[in-house]
């Protein structure tokens, strides 16, 4: 089976971000950037299944030539081919789900996998929108519900099964409160969760490997899409910092506090 | 923990190739989340992790810098880069590295027969088998020529004896590369055998009472008419220089790695520095403290351009040993007065495990030490200077 994942270029998770001083945006200099994890996970799905079912996995980013980086790194964790729809300027959910779109009627995969959402504007829209547009069937949020704590947890059932005849897809996902387990018809838009798998470190053979595999190119315009963005961010801000605590002499002043300043009890 | 850039002040990395970049990153996210939570305690408890070492074989640590027999064939600026992230980690990780890539499979794969790499080197290269390697003997450290170890040959097999020491891996090793001289002769004698755990006559001692190097196995191996057959001598090479280049390689390895020690303690310091508050504002906005952090930078910066340079030259073929020694001589001598000072900018706190200055700067007192003591690797230079040979 084919199955298409996407690997988005995100700020460093780890990184300190600051916001620009007029709020236009942050600050960029000295940023670290990666794949988004949720995508990360993406792309580790999508490799287990086609080392279980045989296929291959076809990454995608959308960016400037810097999103190689992130492309590589889906190609060296054992990805076949990238591909690279080149944009560079402001983007918003609709635009890079109409893009997906074409990419995936160009590809025409099996399965299409990614993040539930991207690390950095936390839309948690673009698989849905891409369902909805293919009119194929989505199951979100798709989630593991063991810890990875032990051997025997790590071998239980996988949340993503493909069913023996290739033509549907069995997706365990996350919920509030519990887990609903739902099948869809193949082709299908399945977005994935944290607790979904733990994504390999790519092999130092494998990091070599993906230089030489193939990155194909693509622009927004050939492809016939628009993606002046609907959407527009005005301002962005930090939250408030956060203001020092105070000792206090025993436990009846606490007691007090609680009861008339933080009104907890 | 976010790493902060100012340890790249000469954008370094920009001389690095993406796949070069990549694999650094690799393994450093690997040292983050696996090795690093767990490092502080087995130092203490003076254990090695054993499970990390099936997880690096993985992902193509060991033997990285060679080709074929299932390594991974990087050139050496990458096989450095690897060593720099383990040591970042813990030097005890990054000795098994080193000692596991250049100085047991490295003379496998440079004077072993066909068949001898074979038997060994895939094995070695998925970390299921260890390698250990003994040249240092109780008597004879930065004078391996004298060493007393011997071999007779008897039928088609040698007969070993003798005593070596000092052997990271040892107790743990399922292959020892051993060498001895052969029958009565010099220096120009010795030779290069496989002796395989289990083999009468073999046995590793642990040795105990360290404060340096915890986190790693270090042995005495003791043979005793070990009877090593034919077919586990390696056959293509003979005198000092067979050991000898292998201590060249994996120095040009330390010479590297040894910055990552000091990045991890300048790192740490710097951070903690950066949130420590005495007399009401953090110790970092302090001239003294300050001094500390601009003199252990630019040290780190001076020795990664060094180490970068070298590795360079090495991967064309042109280092020397006078490169190599001037790097480990500077590069280790550094990092531990880094860690020191790192040390120092922790105030009390630095001599517990919770922070990693004191741990480092343990493991480069030993560091310092070995492969080729910082005063052997004066002399080299010296020679190399004037042409003079202080040895002796």
């Amino acid at each position: 089976m084919k199955i298409l994942v996407t690997a988005k270029r995100v700020e460093d998770p780890e990184s300190k971000i600051k916001v620009k001083p007029d709020g236009t945006g942050i600050v960029q200099e000295g940023l670290k950037y990666k794949i988004n994890p949720f995508d990360e996970i993406a792309v580790e799905e999508g490799l287990r299944l086609v080392a279980k079912h045989g296929g291959e996995v076809v990454v995608v980013s959308i960016g400037g030539k810097e999103v190689h980086e992130q492309l590589r790194h889906a190609l060296a964790m054992g990805a076949h081919k990238a591909v690279w729809v080149n944009h560079t300027g402001p983007l918003d959910q609709m635009g890079v789900a109409g893009l997906l779109q074409k990419v995936v009627e160009k590809e025409k995969p099996d399965l299409v996998i990614l993040g539930k959402q991207s690390i950095d504007d936390d839309q948690n829209q673009v698989g849905q929108y891409l369902a909805e547009w293919l009119g194929w069937g989505q199951a979100t949020f798709a989630s593991k519900a063991e810890s990875f704590d032990s051997e025997n947890e790590k071998n239980k059932v996988p949340a993503l099964v493909v069913g023996a005849d290739n033509k549907t897809v069995r997706v365990v996902r996350e919920v509030d409160g519990g887990l609903a387990t739902v099948e869809c018809q193949l082709p299908a838009v399945v977005t994935t969760d944290l607790r979904l798998n733990q994504p390999r470190y790519a092999s130092l053979p494998g990091i070599m490997k993906a230089k030489s595999k193939p990155i194909e190119e693509l622009i927004p315009a050939g492809l016939g899409v628009d993606v002046t963005p609907k959407l527009t961010v005005t301002k962005m801000s930090a939250p408030p910092a956060r203001k020092a605590g105070i000792k206090v002499p025993d436990v009846a002043t606490l007691v007090e506090k609680l009861k008339t300043e933080a009104k907890v009890i | 923990m976010p790493r902060p850039e100012i340890t790249d002040l000469y954008l370094i990395d920009e001389l690095l190739t993406d796949e070069e970049r990549a694999i650094k990153n690799t393994v450093a996210q690997f040292i983050d989340r696996e090795y690093l939570p767990i490092i502080g305690r087995h130092f203490e408890q003076g254990t090695f992790p054993m499970e990390v070492i099936p997880r690096l074989a993985e992902m193509g640590v060991f033997g990285a810098n060679l080709q074929g027999y299932g390594c991974a064939g990087l050139n050496n600026m990458s096989y450095g880069l690897i060593l720099q992230e383990l040591e970042r980690g813990d030097s005890g990780l990054r000795s098994f590295a080193s000692v596991q890539s250049s100085l047991s499979m490295f003379p496998i794969w440079a004077y072993g027969s066909e068949e001898q790499k074979e038997r060994f080197l895939p094995g070695m290269a998925k970390g299921k088998l260890i390698g250990c390697f003994g040249l240092t003997e109780p008597d004879f450290g930065s004078n391996p020529g004298g060493m007393r170890t011997r071999a007779k040959k008897e039928g088609d097999h040698w007969v070993l004896n003798g005593t070596k020491t000092w052997i990271t891996n040892g107790s743990i090793a399922d292959v020892a590369v051993v060498w001895a001289k052969v029958e009565d002769g010099g220096p120009e004698s010795i030779r290069g055998f496989l002796v395989e755990k289990g083999m009468p006559g073999f046995s590793a001692r642990e040795i105990k009472g360290k404060f340096s190097l915890r986190a790693s196995f270090t042995s005495e191996l003791s043979l005793q008419d070990v009877r090593v057959p034919d077919r586990n001598v390696l056959p293509n090479v003979r005198g000092l220089k067979g050991p000898l280049s292998c201590l060249n390689n994996a120095r040009a390895g330390i010479a590297f790695a040894a910055t990552g020690a000091a990045i991890a303690c300048f790192e740490a310091a710097l951070e903690y520095a950066s949130s420590r508050v005495q007399f009401d504002r953090p110790i970092a906005g302090y001239q003294l403290t300050q001094e500390k952090l601009a003199d252990m930078l630019q040290e780190i910066v001076k020795a990664q351009l060094l180490g970068h340079r070298l590795m360079r030259l090495k991967d064309e073929g042109k280092a020397t040993p006078a490169m190599v020694s001037m790097a480990k001589r500077n590069n280790v001598r550094v990092a531990l007065e880094i860690a020191r000072t790192a040390r120092s900018i922790f105030g009390a706190n630095g001599i517990t495990v919770e922070y990693p200055a004191v741990r480092h700067m343990l493991n480069l007192e030993s560091v310092y030490t070995y492969e080729g003591t910082h005063e052997v690797h004066t002399l080299v230079l010296g020679k190399a200077i004037t042409g003079l040979d202080a040895f002796s």
